[in-house]
């Protein structure tokens, strides 16, 4: 507590600072690699893995099972249909998950109750789902509406509210590296890619734009009146909002991961996929890239589309002609 | 008045939030009371077990559908349900484009069918008329009696329709029981039939279809109006079919005025279930037809909008179907919960370390936060039918961590102005109205995105979307009536104030001298410290920010003032 609270003071009195905005160069070097890594990366895989919603087909879920012999799902099918795409995974200690290609609905309840049987659990115990070909392809297509809409009104809002369309431009270039370094992250793993990993990834952008509104708030209220200084360059001044907020952009990724993480362990290995599951997990993956995203590139993009403008150009230059007078630089 | 004016500010916050907590909590009681609400949040079927289908619509040729169609769908879709006898089923669009029926238990195979089929409506002359119940054994007429047919029907009005065994059917029919378990056998449209008619309590033995319901251009209600024009003070339904729909309509209406009786009516038919048995005056040839009868504004409105939609062939695909059994969703529930709490411990323990005694403010208004959106969902499952899902759940989990991060904003901003020397009150007040911005633009992207995603979303996202911009909501009213208040209240305790090791705010940690150093002594304010007005926020932190350098340096002579300036500059 001490020593991150001394650590809090010298970041906010800029005693200590961390260059995000000298080194820019750096931090865009290293998103582009990542991005083009993202991109490469699913195309060299042979794309997502894609969840039973986007394939279509009938999926079983049976829970409460002592031995979950995947073989015993593979023969509990089999004497009911000669089901193509059959896969039986179990997925945590006591539950198992059969997916197979489209049934028609009597093969449906005949297959539940043979795996009900198999397995021996009551009836209860089998979840079915079926899910159509298209469904996946729909939740996309709203998804992605979804995305632009909300990326629209957001660029307004932001714009309005900070009276410039520079930190709006920043803002939303930052999500794009956050979104596709997200999608690169699930591509890399393998993890599987359901509706509700589509909408995870839609929260990710409300999460890593309101971090990077409070960041931007601290920016725009250090840069207010700049001109009315003589010892910082903007790109300074930018960067101790930056570190002045640190303590508060970690506190908050920690306290938004810990909720995130509890809901992914229990997802993962109490309930094994699923709703819960999917969510936290591009939640974890998101609000991690989201917060590096606005330290490391939405806030320095803004001060380089700054550093840009003929009033800015003009006072950093006059400001570094003064230190260059003062004894001891 | 200074130090009046925001402690009255406090309390009188606190009391709003007592208001808003009690005056929720008295509805609630109050709907427990009458027996119409639970103080459990309904839960969805995914948490209760049970079966969701999620439907597109499909329309012949490439007619798009609106809003309104899709409203209607639901509508018929609706009553296809409850009249299999199929109870607590809840139908509701999503997205604009797709049908969501969810219902508890597994539904048949018939039940299916019906929701997938499309509406089929149609117009068929009345042959014979009855009653609504079935005849009783001891007053049907005797074998004898029973009409036959003498010839070909020449028509679709003819009674040569009528075979025996079609009137035993019809004097033995139950309308009540039939619409009780009701399973649609498709009738032939090149037949005769029964149908019911609920509104009127009647049955009739229909013939052939003699108009189908896609001829149907237009169908409006409107006041009643005499043929003066002017209103009657009824209402009625006007009828416009298209041009091979005009002229069958015309042949129809021209046969059925000269009819007597029940065979003077024809039957407006949606799903084999009349709607609508109005009689023919006068033989309509232009397609323009006006239904006129003891209709309310509501009726006429519905059968205006039966005919109009109901014209239209939609019939659905079942894009997703999902079968929950009720012990897995108790489970979910369970484990959901479970979740939860470890959640917010987690939260706890981390803030009650970053921010020490302060961090019980934060699990206090998370609690609050909790109280509020839990009355707000068991209200709005109530008013509204809200039912909450396993990804409802999830949506308050991960709030937990957006909400805590307001009080982190805000109290990072607190240590801000302690270390630009402020006391803890001022810092409370300043810190606020900065904090104060940041948190409702940002709850405001919070709130945007819970929006565009409940518009947008299908499936049971949806559910997380809305408890997350639920929770955004209670954040607010939480930050601002509870979180604030407090901490008002508390900066002026000593504890607190005084700058208490444990208090999360003291202000040695925080770089500036101890303010109350025990023993009565308190630490002056050197005026030069206090910021001076009109100063740029930035100058006056630099101001600071070198003052205490040179504070230091006059304890270590011998260093030039500016070269130190200089130092800190290269750091920045």
């Amino acid at each position: 507590m001490r020593k991150v609270a001394l650590w809090g003071n010298e970041l906010y009195t800029g005693k200590r600072s961390y260059p995000f905005v000298d080194k820019r160069k750096l931090w865009f070097l290293v998103a582009g690699v990542l991005l083009i890594a993202s991109v490469l990366i699913p195309a060299v895989k042979g794309g997502f893995n894609l969840g039973i919603e986007f394939r279509g087909g009938s999926e079983f879920t049976i829970s409460d099972v002592q031995d979950t012999e995947v073989a015993v799902g593979e023969e509990a099918v089999s004497s009911v249909v000669n089901a193509e795409g059959l896969r039986v995974t179990a997925i945590t200690a006591d539950t198992v998950r059969v997916q197979t290609d489209r049934m028609t609905d009597d093969e449906t309840l005949a297959v539940a109750s043979a795996l009900a049987e198999g397995y021996g659990v009551s009836d209860e115990q089998v979840t079915s789902t079926f899910i159509g070909p298209t469904w996946g392809q729909d939740v996309s297509r709203q998804a992605l509406i979804g995305l632009v809409v909300f990326v629209v009104l957001v660029a307004v809002l932001m714009a309005f509210y900070f009276r410039t369309w520079k930190m709006s431009l920043a803002a939303i270039v930052g999500l794009a590296v956050v979104v596709v370094v997200t999608a690169g992250v699930y591509a890399a793993s393998g993890f599987e890619v359901t509706p509700s990993a589509i909408i995870g990834f839609l929260t990710i952008l409300s999460y890593a734009l309101y971090d990077t509104v409070v960041v931007f708030d601290k920016i725009r209220e250090n840069t207010e009146d700049y001109l009315e200084q003589q010892r910082r360059t903007f790109g300074d001044l930018v960067n101790l909002a930056i570190n002045q907020t640190l303590v508060r952009s970690i506190n908050t990724s920690i306290v938004a991961i810990l909720p995130i993480g509890s809901i992914l362990f229990i997802g993962a290995f109490l309930l094994g996929a699923g709703t819960l599951r999917d969510l936290a997990l591009a939640l974890f993956v998101g609000v991690i890239v989201g917060t590096l995203a606005t330290l490391f590139i939405q806030a320095p993009l803004f001060a380089h589309f700054r550093l840009r403008d003929q009033d800015v150009k003009e006072h950093d230059a006059l400001i570094l002609e003064q230190r260059k007078g003062e004894p001891g630089a | 008045m200074t130090s009046s004016g925001p402690l009255r500010h406090a309390r009188s916050a606190l009391i709003w939030l007592c208001v808003l907590v009690v005056g929720l909590l008295g509805v609630l009681i109050a709907g427990v009371a009458t027996g119409q609400t639970e103080t459990s949040p309904k839960l969805a079927l995914d948490l209760e077990g049970g079966t969701q289908m999620i439907l597109a619509p499909r329309v012949d040729g490439d007619a798009a559908i609106n809003q309104e169609q899709l409203q209607q769908a639901v509508e018929i879709i609706r009553q296809r349900v409850d009249g299999s006898g199929v109870s607590e089923a809840e139908i509701s669009t999503q997205s604009g484009s797709n049908v969501v029926v969810s219902m508890p238990g597994t539904p048949d195979s018939k039940t299916r069918e019906l929701i997938q089929a499309s509406a089929n409506m149609e117009f068929r002359p009345v042959i014979m008329a009855g009653s609504f119940n079935a005849t009783p054994e001891d007053q049907r007429l005797a074998d004898d009696e029973v009409p036959e047919p003498t010839g070909e029907p020449e028509n679709a009005s003819d009674t040569n329709w009528i075979t025996a065994d079609l009137y035993r059917e019809f004097e033995a029919y139950d309308c009540e029981a039939a619409l009780a378990d009701r399973s649609v056998e498709s009738t032939d449209a090149d037949e005769p039939a029964i149908a019911c008619d609920p509104s009127t309590g009647a049955k009739y033995i229909v013939g052939p279809v003699e108009v189908d319901g896609e001829r149907i251009s237009d169908a409006t209600h409107g006041p009643a109006r005499n043929s003066q024009g002017y209103q009657t003070g009824g209402w009625a339904v006007q009828l416009s079919f298209d041009s091979a729909g005009a002229k069958q309509f015309g042949d129809v209406t021209s046969r059925l005025v000269s009819m007597q009786g029940a065979q003077n009516q024809f039957a407006i038919m949606l799903d084999g279930l009349i709607v609508s048995a109005p009689t023919a005056n006068v033989p309509i040839l232009d397609g323009n037809a006006e239904i006129t009868g003891n209709f309310s504004e509501e009726s006429s409105q519905q059968l205006a909008e039966q005919l109009k939609y109901g014209a239209l062939p939609i019939s659905f695909d079942i894009q997703s179907e999902q079968q929950i059994s009720a012990t897995l969703g108790a489970n979910q529930l369970e484990m959901g919960l479970v979740a939860g709490i470890i959640g917010l411990v987690l939260v706890a323990v981390y803030s009650l370390f970053q921010y020490r005694t302060l961090g019980f403010l934060t699990l206090a208004s998370l609690v609050v936060a909790g109280i509020l959106t839990y009355l707000a969902l068991v209200l709005l499952g109530w008013s509204a039918n809200y039912r909450l899902s396993l990804a409802g759940i999830a949506g308050i989990i991960v709030a937990i961590g957006l909400t805590a991060d307001s009080f982190i904003v805000y109290f990072e901003r607190i240590r801000d102005e302690l270390r630009d020397g402020r006391n803890l009150v001022a810092a409370v007040e300043t810190g606020w109205m900065r904090a104060r911005r940041t948190i409702v633009v940002s709850k405001a992207v919070n709130l945007l995105a819970s929006v565009v995603l409940y518009i947008m979303a299908v499936g049971n996202v949806r559910g997380f979307a809305f408890t997350l911009g639920l929770t955004a909501i209670a954040d607010l009213i939480v930050v601002f009536l509870f979180t604030h208040p407090m901490l008002q209240l508390l900066a002026r305790t000593r504890f607190f104030g005084s700058g208490h090791r444990l208090s999360g705010l003291d202000p040695s940690l925080l770089g500036v001298e101890a303010l109350y150093k025990g023993a009565g002594k308190v630490r002056q304010f050197n005026p030069a410290v206090r910021p001076k007005k009109n100063t740029g926020e930035t100058e006056r932190r630099l101001t600071i920010a070198e003052r205490r350098r040179a504070e230091e340096q006059q304890s270590a002579p011998g260093q030039d003032r500016s070269s130190v300036a200089t130092k800190e500059d290269d750091n920045a």
